[in-house]
């Protein structure tokens, strides 16, 4: 079966056979491992993309259901090595530690921002209640999400 | 403090400087080892015993053979070396031997072309098994016999008696590690008989020894490489992929990756050992402390692991961080069928924290007395005698200065409105304002730092000046905790100059750095690259005959005599350093004696909102004062104490492995409950900075004690609020509510 | 004596290892209207839905489980109405968060993960009829119907309580499509919703409950504490029953709850957990409905 999504901006093809998740299409034919698996259930938000404008786990996305898409994964966030404001602002509050949450934290959290640019700390914590982080307690995350939705847009 | 201002350097010590590793981090462009592959690759599958114990009858591994596109099947037969491997004990076989010991044990491993072919034919494989009664109760293993260690501290006076006693019976659950980063290997044959292997580890040298020993191959013929770490916590100590898929590329000369999947990575390390700890505190009527009496039995599953170890920390620190003259332990870690535990943060101190805790809590009730009061009127300070070993404590140990902090911080308010995210049960609007009781709690805890019982503990660390900037190899893991950024740090401040990178070796290129573990690396891995870079420095200076280095050359009374280039004009100039800490012991047979390198001490005050009735908890705060010694990283460690923090909340509240006859029961993320971001607390750390006897710039490891008293505090907090004395965690809404 | 991957292995295991092969040819249709699924659906019966992928996509991933037929229903724009009178079975939990049914809303904003929400939808949490499905007890203090259909025999109406016949079992037939749920006329304004769980995000219900307060009196309806969703039927009509809510009544009224409900205990819970919640939280809720 062929598949075309706009993936991170560009057309890209693949054929699938399966029922296989668009999160492993992604990481084993579109060559994007920045995508993490971790769980394979959607319970802890580590290959979060943004699907057609919505933060989804990627794993629960049949990659054949995907046809047709706009698909942004963390690689497409940054553009000409120029780091996107949510990563700049996990970078500088020491948000990241072993990191292997930090894509899905990063695609989930600037679709936060997109839908509201000035979010309150519990509305931090809610948006970004899918992504488990196990290392850092999530303080760090939180002030470096604050610091964003402080700035003027 | 000592002076951290080095000439001209802007991230050295004591600054927040950012981690080396961060931007391909958020990139996405940091290769974890689950992201490794290889041209020509194939992928190897591991079938696993179905049974908690049960005799191997029948391995038929034909069926899969023949299937196409299958390469190797491979049983215990095949391995070509030492049957059995272990850190400290060589007690599991790489592959099952005839008879499982535990759920999940690794029967046979299959190389195959794509990942689901491996799966499939792992699947194919004929076994005949005969089901054995499994061991599952570690009070009777150990009656039984079947311990894998077994200790005694002995010391005072058996016959001393206080006037006031309190006796309670503690559990801990079995917590898993849970790192993101599932467990993923790739090896990669070398053309020459050897191969590269890329792995995950806590201690790629210890990973290394037991991979040759198997292979029956020499130390040069095999390379481990550090792969990308997702976190480990002290699940990646013991080996997982690592033989198999060794095993599987010399039998195929191809390169074969095995990655694990949530539940298999479940399945495919040690956890938390779970506890049973029975405890008698006695005290005069001032409350000192004048008798512990305490009988410890931890589960160690089907095989050791670092069980012995973990069984004399737990022995240990018995009491705490307090003084008693009088102290009784007996302990024992059981030999059992249920999953196999080993290292998890906090490493045996977590769950004998708990139980000292909720007795000196008890103690105080029923001395009428204020809970802090009595941790002060007995906590340990230096030059004091460890209750249990004896061992005087050397450098600094700040316990009645972190208890003062803690308390000092300003309680937060009652929550206002009824913003539901804000209450007890969240946004399942169980839970009205008017049905919230809250409850302050307080606990204390003590971390022994680096390894014990006289082991030869040490840290390898060359620091090389090239033209173009300082390099520091090292094989210490990073797991994300921020070593990279330290060992930065420390060589930048030492060596006068901002440009400098961590490169790691693989295990020929360098000697051992030791484990990430025990809160060591940056004391021991630290101290190597502090050694190694004084001892750079000083060559340099003296070989020039000047009296500074800074980034662009020596320095004689601030007048450069030499550049850099002319300091490495006959090529890069180096300094290896094998560092160690001060000589421990074994102890005795009374468990006496200097076992320990050092001490570090923390405590924390946690904030809850209980709904009593539905048994619902929201853990509103838990702040910490923590002893570091020195602050290398102030950011670092506000990462390290709050994440430390997190993981004794979910012991407290809502982590436990659910294993019934030895099997896992919630092997998933959607069973095994980890805090979310509205589960976690609000932090507010303080860092008291006394300097201490051997680390680099007088710094601690503060790796574990997050997590070890942050559980207490919270049960603590639950008891002050609800008025019970809850004795076990995790504390699950049947356990407040009264319903089990 | 056992042979190969027993089931005493349990769970995850077992079932993957017998799972068929992941390279199968696959058949896959993404039904651009209602026409074509029903199309599609009669003329391959075993087909399985493809809606949110929560629950399907989790089998393919953990279980290895490998549908030879699917069809999307994702483009199918007709099952994604909330109306008066029915809610399409396409509508996602993120939509539902904001819809005028108090209750409804409140459990859809339990449900998973934000992003578990955004893909989500109610029609997956009836086909799936698990006992914990978050938006189950609303339908049942609703009384609502399910909605199916199917091309040869058109649209049938089926009272919720002939719907669900056990855990993870419906009445659903194999060329039918459940394509929403009906809105009763009388739906009570007056409606809340609670879940229990042992975490703020992300938890399967523990215990999840319903209260409706109507001109009939009130009706109440629990998830997680019987095989499929239930009606407390002797509370509702003890409490029914008295004039005034006192906190006696109320008392009573719980206690008729917790016996009503028929938990088991497994590892997420214990039976007298789940009782104690259950009447705790519908005493708790017939009060929010008073307020």
């Amino acid at each position: 079966m062929n598949v075309t999504i706009t993936l991170n901006g560009e057309a890209r093809m693949f054929d699938v056979a399966g029922p296989e998740s668009l999160l492993s299409v992604l990481r084993n034919d579109l060559d994007l491992p920045g995508t993490k698996d971790a769980c394979e259930q959607g319970e802890c938000g580590s290959c979060t993309v943004n699907m057609d404008g919505e933060a989804l786990c990627s794993c629960l996305v049949m990659a054949v259901d995907a046809d047709g898409s706009i698909v942004l994964t963390v690689e497409g966030l940054s553009s000409e090595g120029e780091l996107h404001a949510v990563q700049d602002a996990m970078l500088k509050h020491g948000a990241v530690q072993c990191g292997f949450c930090t894509p899905g934290i990063v695609v989930a959290g600037s679709r936060l921002l997109e839908s509201n640019p000035h979010p309150t700390e519990i509305e931090i914590r809610e948006a970004l209640s899918g992504n488990i982080c196990r290392c850092t307690g999530y303080g760090a995350i939180l002030r470096a999400f604050e610091d964003l939705a402080a700035e003027e847009s | 403090m000592t002076t951290r201002t080095t000439t001209g350097v802007h991230s050295g010590i004591g600054t927040s400087v950012g981690r080396p590793d961060g931007e391909p981090k958020v990139t996405g462009n940091f290769a974890y080892a689950s992201d490794l592959s290889a041209d020509n690759m194939l992928w190897g599958a591991t079938l696993r015993s179905p049974y908690a114990h049960a005799r191997l009858v029948k391995l038929d591994i034909a069926p899969a053979l023949a299937m196409a596109g299958v390469h190797a099947v491979l049983t215990q037969d095949d391995v070509p070396g030492e049957p059995r491997f272990g850190q400290e004990e060589q007690d599991q076989p790489v592959l099952c031997d005839g008879t499982a010991q535990y759920w999940g044990e690794p029967v046979a491993v299959v190389a195959a072309e794509d990942e689901e072919t491996a799966r499939l034919a792992a699947a194919a494989i004929v076994v005949e098994w005969e089901p054995l009664e499994p061991v599952v109760d570690p009070d009777a293993a150990v009656a039984n016999g079947a311990a894998f260690r077994e200790m005694k501290i002995r010391r005072g006076d058996e016959e001393a008696v206080g006037s006031i006693v309190v006796e309670g019976f503690y559990e801990t659950a079995m917590q898993d590690q849970a790192p993101l980063g599932p467990e993923a290997g790739l090896a990669i044959p070398d053309g020459e008989g050897g191969l590269d292997l890329y792995i995950t580890s806590q201690w790629i040298h210890v990973d290394h020894r037991q991979i040759i020993a198997c292979l029956a191959m020499d130390p040069d013929q095999i390379r481990c490489h550090p792969a990308g770490i997702g976190g480990a916590f002290g699940s990646r100590e013991d080996i997982s992929v690592h033989i198999h898929v060794a095993m599987l590329s010399l039998a195929t000369g191809r390169p074969v990756k095995m990655a694990y999947d949530r539940t298999e990575s479940f399945v495919g390390h040690v956890k938390r050992h779970p506890a049973r700890m029975w405890y008698r505190h006695e005290a005069d009527d001032e409350g000192n402390l004048v008798k512990v009496t305490a009988r410890l039995v931890l589960d160690g599953g089907g095989y050791a692991h670092t069980s012995r170890a973990v069984l004399a920390n737990a022995a240990f620190f018995t009491v705490g961080a307090y003084r008693c003259d009088n102290v009784f332990v007996e302990a024992a870690v059981a030999r059992t069928n249920n999953p196999p535990c080993g290292a998890m943060r906090g490493f045996g101190a977590v769950q004998t924290c708990f139980a000292s805790e909720m007795q000196m809590d008890r103690l105080a009730e029923a001395l009428d007395m204020d809970p802090l009061d009595l941790r002060r009127r007995n906590a340990l300070a230096p030059g004091d005698a460890v209750a249990t070993s004896g061992q005087i404590i050397e450098g600094s140990l700040p316990t009645i200065a972190a208890i003062d902090a803690v308390e000092a911080i300003p309680l937060p308010d009652l929550i206002e409105g009824d913003d539901p995210r804000l209450l007890p049960g969240g946004t399942g609007l169980t839970t009205p304002a008017s049905s919230v009781v809250r409850g302050v709690g307080y606990a204390v805890g003590l971390k022994n730092l680096a390894f014990s019982e006289g082991f030869d503990d040490f840290a390898e660390a060359r620091v090389v000046m090239t033209t173009s900037g300082v390099e520091v190899h090292t094989a210490a893991m990073e797991v994300g905790q921020g070593l990279v950024t330290v060992c930065q740090q420390i060589a930048r401040t030492v060596l006068g100059t901002d440009r400098v990178a961590v490169v790691w070796d693989d295990t020929s290129q360098i000697g051992s750095a030791g484990s990430t573990s025990a809160s060591r690396q940056t004391q021991m891995t630290g101290g190597a690259v502090h050694a190694a870079a004084v001892g750079l420095r000083d060559q340099i200076i003296a070989a020039h005959g000047g009296d500074e280095l800074r980034d662009d050359g020596v320095y004689l009374k601030d007048e450069r005599i030499a550049t850099i280039d002319e300091v490495c004009v006959a090529g890069p100039v180096d300094c290896l350093v094998q560092f160690r800490h001060p000589e421990t012991f074994p102890p005795d047979e009374n468990g006496q004696g200097d076992v320990h390198a050092g001490f570090v001490v923390a405590a924390h005050r946690a904030v809850v909102d209980v709904d009593p009735e539905l048994g619902l908890v929201r853990v509103v705060r838990v702040d910490t004062a923590q002893d570091v010694g020195t602050a290398l990283n102030p950011q670092a460690i506000t990462g390290q104490l709050e994440g430390g923090i997190m993981q004794g909340v979910g012991l407290a509240v809502m982590e436990q492995l659910v294993v019934k006859e030895g099997v896992i029961l919630n092997p998933t993320f959607t069973d095994y409950l980890i805090p979310t971001f509205l589960d976690a607390p609000d932090v507010e750390t303080r860092i008291i900075e006394e300097g201490d006897h051997w680390g680099p710039f007088g710094a601690k490891g503060i790796g574990e004690s997050p997590t070890i008293s942050s559980t207490p505090a919270i049960v603590a907090a639950i008891n002050a609020a609800t008025g019970q004395r809850l004795s076990k965690v995790p504390v699950l809404p049947g356990d407040i509510a009264g319903s089990g | 004596m056992g042979v190969g991957v027993s089931t005493s292995y349990g769970r995850s295991y077992s079932d993957r290892a017998f799972a068929t092969d992941y390279r199968m040819p696959m058949e896959f249709t993404a039904a651009a209207n209602l026409d074509e699924l029903l199309d599609v659906k009669a003329q391959q019966p075993d087909a399985q839905l493809l809606a949110g992928g929560t629950d399907l996509m989790v089998a393919v991933n953990l279980a290895h489980h490998r549908p030879e037929q699917i069809v999307s229903l994702g483009r199918v724009e007709e099952l994604k109405d909330v109306g008066s009178a029915r809610i399409g079975a396409g509508t996602t939990w993120a939509r539902l968060e904001q819809c005028q049914y108090t209750a409804l809303a409140q459990a859809a904003r339990t449900v998973g993960s934000p992003q578990i929400r955004a893909a989500g939808t109610i029609g997956g949490n009836i086909g799936t009829a698990s006992p914990a499905g978050d938006g189950l007890p609303w339908i049942a203090a609703a009384d609502a119907e399910i909605i199916v259909e199917s091309k040869e025999r058109g649209e049938r109406i089926v009272p919720w309580r002939e719907f669900f016949t056990g855990v993870k079992r419906t009445s659903l037939a194999s060329d039918e499509v459940i394509t929403g749920v009906t809105i009763p006329d009388n739906l009570p304004d007056a409606q809340e919703f609670a879940k229990v769980g042992t975490r703020n995000a992300m938890v399967i219900a523990t215990v999840s409950c319903v209260v409706m307060r109507g001109d009939d009196g009130f009706r109440v309806a629990l998830g997680s504490v019987a095989p499929t969703p239930m009606r407390a039927t002797r509370a509702e009509e003890m409490i029914n029953a008295e004039s005034t809510i006192s906190d006696a009544v109320l008392e009573e009224f719980g206690r008729i709850v917790q016996d009503e409900v028929q938990p088991i205990t497994d590892h997420r819970s214990t039976e007298a957990y789940r009782r104690h919640a259950a009447g705790v939280l519908a005493r708790r809720l017939v009060k929010r409905t008073l307020q």
